[in-house]
């Protein structure tokens, strides 16, 4: 906090954020935040997964009101009651998953929502007009009667921007821009975000990837845990600098069991490939070799985008490999099926527990127990006895804490519901576990359960468990290895003693790259 | 009968009633028809028409559980009216004895043969249905009305638009008893409603104690997790549309029978009817929720009502727009009880994490950072 507003600001600042600070009832999303967002220069926020930079982000973009604080606009104080009231103000946010029609043209698409009438209906020739007007000075390749979907995600990112640009815009937040873009396109990202700058146009810059945003920024906000750790300009840091404060001292999330010997390769994955069904020639997972041995615990580190998810659920057979195989206990699994992978003893407990995990509509219960109801079945019908002793079973392994299993899936906290999709994976007395991102939105404690589980697994069962994250820390807690996966391929492998800022600069893509 | 909620029941005497009034509240619109038709009519409360009134629901009821099971996968099934009057006609057809001309004979399928063969075309036409919306991702409301012209089409072109009429089979040839699954009975009790029972029991055991009941479930709420937990998705789908076209060529064999007459027409909007039933019952279209006594009573209730009408002499035309009154409210009343649902599920806890609350505020649970800590 001392380094807090120490340097005078130079330039004209268009807004500030002074001791704002956001809680939800009794946690503190964010406490006490205080920046400057100057004239025509870009301030990138920084922080992990957690560490408050979407609530921050909401914020500036009237999406949530803070529980305190003050932001000024151009001297005077604001607030916002709704993300349309900040746009009004000439704030926009371009969010990370577009919000374009692609069956409906360029034009169409600036004009949404806001069409220019004439005496006939739509004035198409006036919207053309401005809409060509506003695209010269972006990419000039973008004509505004081409379709959305016929475009590349960094055109359709442009078209966004020049939606932005069309309600006068003076303050742009890009969350995560980058993340789908190939190098080339970045390139032509950043020229336009450089173009931006010269008519004045703040950005608001929000990225995993430290060596590009540093590229780009000139001022840098760091929060961790929801405090703001540091605020410097461009001139006075270094990668380093942002990765001290991001980082911080962090939370024990345990260590590397270490009492047992690993068993034979339990799980051996053979030159998979995915390939990227949008992108001809490219690879979502590249000829990628790995092997897990049992009782062993392997760290995927890598980026958005890097291919952790597609390698993982292909692996599990949701997606089909274009090349490779997968080898369970030197059994060649290429071909089945999920469920037949499952009965051999290979289960994914996927990243989006919602859309991928649970049935809401089913008790905790027969969540624990949809994917093992087949070792509870006599003669066709299902055993009520031996199931009650399967979910009970599992709920005292992940020890959920529920209103017993009778309870419904939304009554339970994430981190509960989270320790259900794990219980329900572990019922099927699996070998080999994959899981992705398995702490994604659940919060410390159950965070530091969740790894227990799996390494008390691997340690007591010589379980072999393959688990991704995108938060550097999580490397450092029960991975005997870390291998860190940048664009489908194997960027460097780590042992149990690696440190983060060896596993961020090795997964930090530059855009020369 | 209906799905109990058991979670957050409070002591409030009144709250207490209103919520049980509501929850079976198609139990209770039940007993309100009966109790109306019998103060409007003295035939109405009586066993005779009670029976009756049974062997019309039966029909209702088969195509209604057939539909349930489509219809907890997410899916919807146009074609039941359609397969039940091709597999009237194709009993009929069989019935009359197939000539089989290049030897010069005509063989007559004994009754069980006729009911086997009529199944196994049901089972067909739905397995089509159900092939083309796995595999080939048919959307369901598609295929299925195609399935619902298809099937009436071939239905006319069996008979050239024609009834058969002689369905009572002939002594000499051992083919009798066909009447027997519609006029007959069994303690009292028509055997259509027998074959209700049974089909319904069945249906019981299999969405409540087998696998089979808890995947299609799962399915229909969330097929992405079904099938990551190992549950064939695919396959289920296929069989749940099959099973639906059982149920409604035995249906189509009951009807048949009981007017020991098969007509290509019998059945036409049937399948409205069966949606209406597994709906009132409770029923969610969007899958997931939904049980066999539920549906049942939505058949009795939408049974009742229509012959209800008919006993006190309201014309044809009202008797319409009070059935789809009845469709109307049920389908209101359900979004009313699964919206309230799903509020409470995303409450939040006290304990819980303020995550929830970013996800509530801006309903983007999908945001890779939309949780902070």
């Amino acid at each position: 906090m001392s380094e807090l507003t120490q340097h005078a600001p130079t330039d004209e600042i268009v807004l500030s954020a002074k001791d704002v600070a956001k809680s939800f009832g009794n946690v503190h999303a964010l406490k006490t935040v205080n920046f400057d967002i100057h004239r025509g220069q870009v301030t990138t926020l920084f922080g992990e997964n957690g560490a408050g930079k979407s609530t921050l982000m909401k914020i500036l973009s009237g999406v949530i009101q803070p529980t305190s604080g003050e932001i000024t606009l151009n001297g005077e104080p604001v607030s916002f009651s709704s993300s349309v009231d900040a746009q009004r103000m000439g704030i926009s946010i371009i969010h990370q998953e577009l919000s374009l029609a692609p069956n409906m043209n360029v034009r169409d698409n600036i004009f949404m929502g806001r069409e220019i009438k004439g005496a006939s209906g739509i004035n198409y020739a006036e919207e053309a007009r401005q809409a060509q007007k506003l695209l010269a000075d972006l990419d000039g390749s973008i004509d505004p009667l081409d379709m959305v979907e016929d475009l590349r995600l960094g055109q359709q990112q442009i078209i966004e921007i020049a939606r932005a640009l069309s309600v006068e815009s003076r303050i742009l937040i890009m969350d995560e821009p980058t993340s789908a873009l190939s190098a080339t396109e970045v390139g032509v990202l950043f020229d336009v975000i450089a173009r931006l700058k010269r008519q004045g146009v703040s950005i608001v810059y929000i990225s995993h990837h430290l060596e590009e945003a540093l590229e780009v920024t000139d001022h840098a906000v760091v929060l961790r845990d929801g405090l703001m750790t540091a605020y410097a300009k461009r001139a006075d840091i270094d990668l380093e600098w942002i990765v001290r404060n991001m980082v911080g001292e962090g939370f024990d999330l345990g260590s590397p069991p270490v009492d047992h010997e690993f068993g034979a390769v339990a799980l051996n994955i053979e030159n998979l490939s995915v390939a990227d069904a949008k992108v001809a020639g490219r690879f979502l997972v590249d000829h990628l070799s790995l092997q897990v041995r049992a009782g062993e615990i392997v760290c995927l580190y890598g980026l958005m985008g890097a291919g952790r998810t597609e390698l993982l659920e292909c692996v599990a057979g949701r997606l089909p490999a274009d090349d490779g195989k997968v080898l369970l206990g030197g059994k060649d699994i290429s071909r089945l099926t999920i469920s037949e992978r499952i009965e051999q003893g290979l289960v994914l407990v996927p990243e989006d527990r919602q859309r991928d995990g649970l049935v809401q509509t089913q008790s905790v219960g027969q969540n624990l127990s949809l994917a093992s109801i087949k070792d509870f079945t006599r003669w066709l019908l299902t055993s009520r006895p031996r199931e009650t002793e399967v979910i009970d079973n599992a709920i005292g392994q992940v020890r959920i804490k529920a209103g017993g299993a009778h309870a419904e899936i939304g009554s339970l906290s994430g981190g509960n519901q989270q320790k259900v999709v794990i219980g329900k994976m572990l019922a099927t007395q699996p070998r080999v576990v994959l899981l992705d991102e398995p702490s994604r939105g659940i919060d410390i404690g159950a965070k530091a359960e969740v790894f227990r589980l799996l390494a008390q697994g691997a340690a007591q069962k010589g379980l072999a468990v393959l688990f991704s994250t995108s938060e550097v820390g999580e490397c450092l807690s029960i991975a005997h290895r870390v291998v860190v996966l940048s664009k489908g391929r194997i960027k460097a492998e780590f042992g149990a003693d690696v440190t983060k800022e060896e596993i961020m600069a090795a997964s930090g893509e530059s855009v020369a790259a | 009968m209906t799905q109990s909620t058991s979670a957050s029941t409070r002591p409030h005497g009144n709250f207490d009633l209103l919520r049980m009034l509501f929850n079976g509240r198609a139990f209770f619109a039940l007993i309100a028809i009966i109790i109306i038709f019998s103060t409007l009519s003295p035939v109405y409360f009586s066993t005779n028409n009670f029976l009756t009134m049974s062997s019309h629901v039966a029909i209702y009821g088969l195509l209604a559980l057939g539909m349930l099971l489509v219809i907890l996968t997410g899916g919807i099934d146009l074609s039941v009216g359609s397969t039940l009057g091709l597999s009237g006609v194709i009993a009929g057809f069989l019935m009359q004895g197939v000539g089989i001309h290049a030897f010069g004979v005509t063989l007559y399928p004994p009754v069980w043969a006729v009911v086997i063969l009529t199944a196994m075309l049901g089972a067909v036409v739905g397995g089509i249905n159900g092939v083309l919306i796995a595999y080939f991702r048919v959307p369901a409301f598609v295929a299925t009305l195609g399935m619902l012209y298809v099937a009436r089409g071939a239905a006319m072109l069996m008979t050239n638009g024609l009834t058969f009429n002689t369905l009572e089979g002939d002594p000499e040839l051992g083919n009798t008893g066909f009447d027997w699954l519609g006029f007959n009975g069994l303690l009292g009790v028509p055997v259509s409603v027998w074959v209700l029972i049974a089909v319904a029991v069945i249906g019981m055991l299999l969405l409540r104690r087998t696998p089979y009941g808890r995947w299609v479930y799962a399915i229909g709420c969330n097929a992405r997790a079904a099938e990551l937990s190992g549950v064939p998705v695919k396959r289920v789908q296929v069989s749940v549309y099959l099973l639906s076209g059982v149920c409604a060529a035995i249906a189509g064999l009951v009807l048949s029978s009981q007017l020991t007459s098969a007509g290509p027409t019998a059945g036409t909007t049937y399948e409205m009817i069966a949606i209406a039933a597994v709906v009132i019952g409770g029923a969610a279209l969007s899958g997931g929720r939904g049980s066999v006594g539920g549906t049942l009573l939505g058949a009795f209730v939408i049974g009742f009502l229509s012959d209800g009408l008919v006993i006190i002499g309201v014309s044809a035309y009202w008797q319409m727009v009070f059935t789809g009154g009845v469709i109307i409210l049920a389908v209101l009343l359900n979004s009313v009880q699964y919206r309230g649902r799903k509020k409470r599920s995303t409450a939040i806890p006290p304990s819980s994490k303020p995550g929830g609350v970013v996800d509530a505020v801006t309903g983007n649970r999908n945001s890779k950072s939309a949780v902070v800590s």
